[in-house]
């Protein structure tokens, strides 16, 4: 994708941010390092496996299939957009950089520890709720609506 | 492809993938449905922050949002999950048939 | 002896976060992590008859079975990646819940087996009643490979060595 690609996303109006820039970290610089490149891949794999999380979300029969969907395609996807973006950032090695990816770390490994557990939590007050799973032999979608019981 | 290009696409992309979840949350059947897509969108807001904070340049100060959105979007859909259970099951009508008997002692969790 | 581990892990925490180094802003996390370290360090290492240097093998152990899982997350991300856009893939779709008792003991043992078995392809975990497992997985191939009882006898490698199988 070129610039021009870029811009016409943003709409034509420029990003006149320079009041941010003022005392900030140099992030995007113009030319592409091998660090570049390997966060871009990162990210990009990241991007399709959340296609995959949210087509499942989208397609898939009943609750619990798409707690399948959304609870192990968010956990990947999410962990490998920022470590993406954490190398894209990474490229001048200095000490603010190295913060910014202890943090984005650190995300990281907060989405790993609690993206199960929230799954964990819903799928049991689904389970408990009286959502019926779907089995093979069963054609209809989803026995209980909401409002019920 | 430069990096600003990439990013902005990867920032489109990821507002394009959260509509199938928004759709989730418009139509799901059950309330949980909702519940699961609206957590999906709220981790993946974490992701576009870092994102735009990449695009802006100022990656230092919104690596705190996203960290605080990721920290607030776990503590909400747990609290919501744990009401939407409770109050279902508090009713002096009979529990569900299905639900096995708790053993008090065993209850660990 | 703890309580001092966990008072440096919270100063830690907090010189990452704020990022700056001058002795206004490591003397405000130093007293912070003091009065948190004093307030509820009996939340943290709940087991503290374990010393240290079990503590530090258990580290290092956990660090081998965590990059085995993120190669198990990866397959379970290619898993539901074919199964939601391939028609075959939808047609393998045969949901069931597994009930099955664990031999681990440790609470922390179990919440990492529970979380375990939920990043690995195809299976949830849906509730955890005392011992027994309650576990919902999407077709039968990934229900037999629960069974093998594989993930178990990694998990208690790392936090239980003594009732490993």
């Amino acid at each position: 994708m070129s610039m021009d690609v870029a811009d016409s996303f943003v709409g034509g109006f420029s990003l006149d941010l320079g009041f941010l820039a003022e005392a900030s970290v140099e992030t995007i610089h113009s030319g592409l390092s091998a660090l570049d490149v390997c966060g871009m891949i990162l990210a990009s794999v990241g991007l399709v496996f959340f296609l995959g999380a949210a087509v499942g979300l989208y397609r898939f029969p009943d609750f619990y299939t798409r707690m399948h969907a959304a609870g192990k395609g968010d956990t990947l996807s999410s962990l490998l957009i920022l470590l993406g973006f954490g190398l894209i950032t990474l490229d001048d090695f200095s000490m603010v950089g190295w913060l910014l990816v202890v943090k984005l770390l650190a995300i990281v490994l907060f989405i790993m520890l609690t993206s199960p557990t929230s799954t964990h939590a819903l799928m049991r007050a689904g389970f408990e709720d009286g959502v019926e799973p779907v089995t093979k032999g069963s054609s209809s979608k989803n026995t209980k609506k909401e409002g019920e019981s | 492809m430069t990096v600003e290009g990439f990013t902005v696409f990867a920032g489109a992309a990821l507002f394009v993938l959260m509509l199938p979840a928004l759709y989730r949350v418009a139509v799901g059947p059950t309330s949980f449905d909702r519940l699961v897509a609206v957590n999906v969108i709220g981790t993946k807001t974490a992701v576009l922050l870092v994102v735009i904070g990449t695009l802006f340049g100022r990656l230092d100060m919104f690596v705190d949002f996203a960290l605080a959105y990721a920290l607030l979007n776990f503590v909400a859909s747990l609290a919501v999950a744990r009401y939407l259970n409770r109050t279902r099951s508090m009713p002096a009508k009979k529990p569900a048939k299905r639900r096995t008997p708790r053993k008090k002692k065993a209850r660990a969790s | 002896m703890y309580p001092f581990l966990i008072f440096f892990l919270l100063l830690l925490n907090w010189v990452a976060f704020s990022g700056k180094f001058d002795a206004f802003h490591l003397g405000l996390g130093a007293f912070s992590a003091l009065v948190v370290t004093l307030l509820s360090q009996d939340l943290l290492f709940s087991d503290r008859k374990k010393s240290l240097g079990d503590r530090l093998s258990e580290a290092g152990r956990f660090l081998r079975y965590a990059l085995w899982l993120l190669w198990q997350i990866a397959l379970a991300n290619v898993h539901v990646f074919k199964l939601a856009i391939t028609g075959s893939g939808q047609a393998e779709i045969a949901p069931k819940v597994v009930t099955f008792k664990t031999k681990l003991k440790s609470d922390f043992a179990k919440f990492v087996f529970a979380n375990s078995i939920t990043l690995t392809p195809g299976t949830i975990t849906i509730a955890l009643r005392g011992n027994e497992f309650l576990v919902h997985a999407i077709s039968e191939a990934t229900a037999k490979d629960l069974a093998t009882g594989e993930m178990e006898r990694r998990v208690a490698e790392v936090f239980e060595p003594e009732v490993a199988v």
